[in-house]
């Protein structure tokens, strides 16, 4: 029996001719990732184990991006127990503020993460290397340890569901809307334990932003892991991103899913998950009318270049509603520059929203945009949880850039198409 | 090893943010962590849980973020051990590389109520609800968590196989 593209990287890194769905394997790994929140928990675990230093110094990455810059006092002593373990043990690859961007987007970008490689990272959204057909998964602080010092760690080899990406992408549709669009119909442990992969002709439709974000929500699906093949697109970027050697794996013909999905993306329309679960999803059309206090444009699913020209196209000599804050967070510094290189810093500023530095601040609650009580915000985030921005008895509407753009406009939940043409 | 207490029941997709909210993640030690644990869908909880009591869920408990605080802050309130339909999978390893006893079962899950009284056999997987007099048989452990769990968690474990 044929093996999986996940199966075929994770036999590679085991050393094992083959594995299978529910073998248990110990698996050398490429990259092991922290942020300032977990990495605090990890480093007295990693004491522990008596380990003197770090498995290797290039392959240890912490990004300080979750609590940064540092909102209170407690915040700033996690970062510091972090800086001191990243300046002891003389890691490489730490990215402190001014050099840091939300982690999922920065490890790409500065070319650390290439396909073919086995990465953990201690934070959920880790998965969103798969875009690049690498093998990527969350764990927590104490597995982050034991990477660090041992460079492995052990995997139960996931099954797998296949979904088919057919047809064409339309207008103000994206990543974001696809991947809204398969938690919906699968739920949010539609793919528990188990790998997504994404394949088929419509793949070349979907930009490396577009895949990114597609990869960072299989966690919502529950899934260990999502994964794209590597086309023409990947090995583009990679080359102008990364001077590491990459390796291709490709599933093999006869690998066994466990389900099979079509998705036409033709037949997609803009997608938002109402609260409090990403499985809500309704099409923009369906939603109603929903007031909102707050939008969110930003995050390691959407807070990328072409997130940031979604929203400043649409901002652009217009104005949000009355009410409407609207925060606009490139995930890089290197994006924001881009930014203000193309003039959207200005567009989203004069529309009358504000553009921070780059942090996971808003997306979990953690500052730079908490909610009231009743309060509602559309958000291009990855939770919509009970609290998950604020109060408990706040709501979150997760949407892509387009839609959360034109909801800042409107002060409600709006289709882009909607909006009122500007000359 | 066994665990005796009373039941704490919640439903489906417990997630890691009601379990502790990313405004108490500033601290990182499990007695802090304790203080807070599952506040935003229990907020008597602290005020109630007593040492060895269980909690009992539906299904994808622990969905979310990896936080390890979650199974962390659960471990230091007092809770023996967390019975459900199926966790998320984060959380599940999470909670075996800490030492907090996870056990998936449907039947206990659908069954037992808030407030039973529940003990566990964990080298049986036997979970017996004392106060409908009914048992379970929850799915035991792989050999190989088996013995992550013998030296209570991962770092005890792979300290023994390092000095190996």
């Amino acid at each position: 029996m044929g093996m999986t593209m996940t199966q075929k990287i994770l036999a590679h890194a085991a050393g094992l001719e083959s594995v299978k769905a529910g073998e248990l394997i110990q698996a050398k790994l490429d990259i092991v990732m922290g942020n300032d929140i977990t990495t605090a928990v990890a480093i007295p675990e990693f004491k522990k184990t008596g380990a003197k230093d770090v498995f290797d110094k290039e392959k240890v990455v912490i990004v300080l991006d979750h609590f940064t810059p540092n909102k209170d006092i407690k915040a700033a002593e996690q970062c510091k127990c972090s800086r001191e373990f990243a300046f002891d043990k003389d890691i490489k690859n730490f990215f402190d503020v001014g050099e840091m961007g939300i982690e999922h987007a920065l490890l790409p970008e500065k070319g650390i993460v290439v396909p073919g490689d086995v990465i953990i990272g201690a934070d959920s959204h880790t998965c969103t290397y798969g875009a690049l057909g690498a093998f990527s998964t969350g764990i927590g602080s104490t597995d982050m340890a034991i990477g660090m010092a041992t460079g492995e760690a052990w995997f139960k080899v996931p099954s797998a569901i296949k979904f088919n990406i057919v047809g064409k992408m339309p207008k103000n549709v994206s990543g974001k809307d696809v991947i809204l669009h398969i938690i919906g119909l699968i739920g949010v442990d539609g793919a528990l334990y188990k790998s997504m992969e994404f394949v088929g002709e419509g793949i070349k439709e979907i930009s490396m932003d577009g895949r990114f974000t597609i990869a960072n929500m299989a966690i919502e699906a529950g899934a260990k892991n999502g994964i794209f093949p590597v086309d023409d697109l990947t090995i583009e970027y990679v080359k102008e991103h990364s001077n590491k050697d990459y390796k291709v794996f490709e599933a093999d013909e006869d690998a066994e899913y466990e389900a099979e999905y079509t998705i036409d993306l033709s037949t997609l329309r803009p997608t938002v998950a109402f609260p409090h679960l990403p499985e809500n999803t309704k099409t923009v059309d369906e939603a109603g009318d929903i007031k909102i206090d707050q939008v969110v444009i930003g995050s390691c699913t959407n807070g990328r270049f072409e997130d940031m020209k979604i929203a400043a196209d649409i901002l652009r000599g217009r104005h949000v509603a009355k009410g409407v804050r609207t925060i606009v967070i490139p995930a890089t510094q290197q994006i924001y520059l881009d930014c203000i290189k193309a003039g959207y810093v200005e567009d989203i500023i004069k529309a009358g929203a504000i553009f921070s530095t780059p942090t996971c601040g808003p997306c979990l609650g953690g500052h730079m945009g908490i909610l009231a009580k009743g309060e509602r915000c559309v958000s291009t985030t990855n939770r919509n949880f009970v609290g998950r921005m604020g109060h408990v008895e706040s709501e979150v509407y997760l949407a892509s850039p387009a839609v959360a753009a034109a909801s800042a406009i409107t002060g409600k939940i709006t289709d882009p198409d909607k909006l009122e043409v500007i000359e | 090893m066994e665990a005796k207490g009373r039941v704490f029941k919640y439903g489906d997709n417990v997630d890691t943010d009601v379990i502790i909210p990313a405004r108490y993640l500033n601290v990182s030690t499990g007695e802090e962590l304790a203080k807070y644990c599952m506040i935003d869908i229990d907020a008597d909880f602290v005020n109630k849980v007593q040492k060895g009591d269980i909690i009992v869920a539906k299904k994808n408990f622990g969905c979310g973020s990896s936080r390890e605080h979650a199974p962390l802050a659960i471990k230091c309130a007092g809770v023996s051990c967390v019975i459900a339909s199926t966790f998320a999978r984060i959380f599940y390893r999470n909670a075996i590389n800490i030492g907090l006893p996870i056990l998936e079962c449907d039947e206990a899950s659908e069954d037992i109520e808030e407030g039973n009284e529940v003990s566990i056999d964990f080298t049986t997987g036997i979970i017996t609800n004392i106060t409908k007099n009914k048992t379970y048989q929850a799915q035991a452990f792989p050999p190989f968590i088996q013995k992550i769990m013998e030296n209570d968690g991962l770092v005890e474990y792979t300290k023994k196989k390092i000095g190996d």
